[in-house]
């Protein structure tokens, strides 16, 4: 119980600082992505933010046990592929032309109408169809 | 920045909580999944689309309308959500919590995605 009390906690607070930040307006996303044009800087720094609290906090957490699981598990992945690099580029494309990342379109989902809707419906299906056709 | 303040915060509180990586498209590729990651997964979603609907009714105006079609969107989605797989992760995954670990991974995922996103905003526009 506690252990869903923290997560859904993250999940509502990760979703605060996406709308504090912009993250849910789609014509800010592109405009920060519109570097040739009339560029809006603004998102660099809501990242540039994030990392700053994250990255001195995972040095302070690291070295302690989590209050709700048995151990960390950190990403084990080292390779710099091409599966790596054609993933990102396809996000990158799918990015830019919706304006959402995946955080954004789920906390958009109740409120963001039948384009959000279709968004993650088909973001569930690109993560199905990746999984399937080049499982790792 | 301070939206970005919070995100920082969220992820930490994930990390401490559970000792997972606030990274959403895995959290949500993995929602199915059986085992103990359930409760973490499940819960962080449902924080994440619960207070996004209580942000939509008090605030609407925090949220933007749409820059392309439906059957854009449909594309697009598709796009994204193969792209983080195959890419291991996506904006908070590889952007906030691996650009903070130091990951080489990550650092080639973001500038990545960042690259092509750019080039498909000159080619598409900000909006269509």
């Amino acid at each position: 119980m506690k252990g869903a009390v923290l997560a859904a906690a993250a999940g509502a607070l990760f979703a605060l600082g996406l709308v504090i930040g912009g993250m849910t307006i789609p014509a800010k996303v592109t405009g920060f992505l519109d570097v040739g044009g009339a560029w809006d800087p603004q998102l660099a720094f809501v990242m540039v933010a994030a990392i700053a609290v994250y990255a001195p906090a995972l040095r302070w957490i690291r070295g302690r046990r989590p209050l709700a699981a048995a151990r960390f598990q950190w990403p084990t992945a080292r390779a710099i592929d091409a599966r790596l690099v054609g993933g990102a580029a396809l996000f990158g494309i799918g990015w830019g032309l919706a304006g959402y990342c995946p955080g954004p379109a789920l906390v958009a989902l109740a409120g963001g109408g039948l384009p959000v809707l279709v968004f993650v419906a088909a973001l569930v299906l690109g993560i199905a169809l990746a999984r399937r056709l080049a499982p790792a | 920045m301070a939206g970005g303040g919070l995100i920082g915060l969220a992820a930490a509180l994930l990390l401490w909580s559970h000792g997972r990586i606030a990274g959403i498209s895995g959290i949500l590729g993995h929602a199915a999944d059986r085992g103990d990651g359930r409760t973490y997964r499940w819960g962080f979603l449902a924080g994440l689309v619960a207070a996004g609907a209580i942000a939509a009714a008090v605030a609407p105006s925090a949220f933007g309308g749409a820059v392309r079609s439906v059957p854009a969107m449909a594309v697009a989605g598709v796009l994204v959500g193969a792209g983080a797989t195959l890419g291991g992760g996506c904006t908070s995954g590889h952007g906030v919590c691996g650009l903070s670990r130091g990951s080489p991974r990550s650092l080639v995922a973001v500038a990545t995605f960042m690259i092509s996103g750019a080039i498909t905003v000159a080619l598409a526009g900000a909006r269509s």
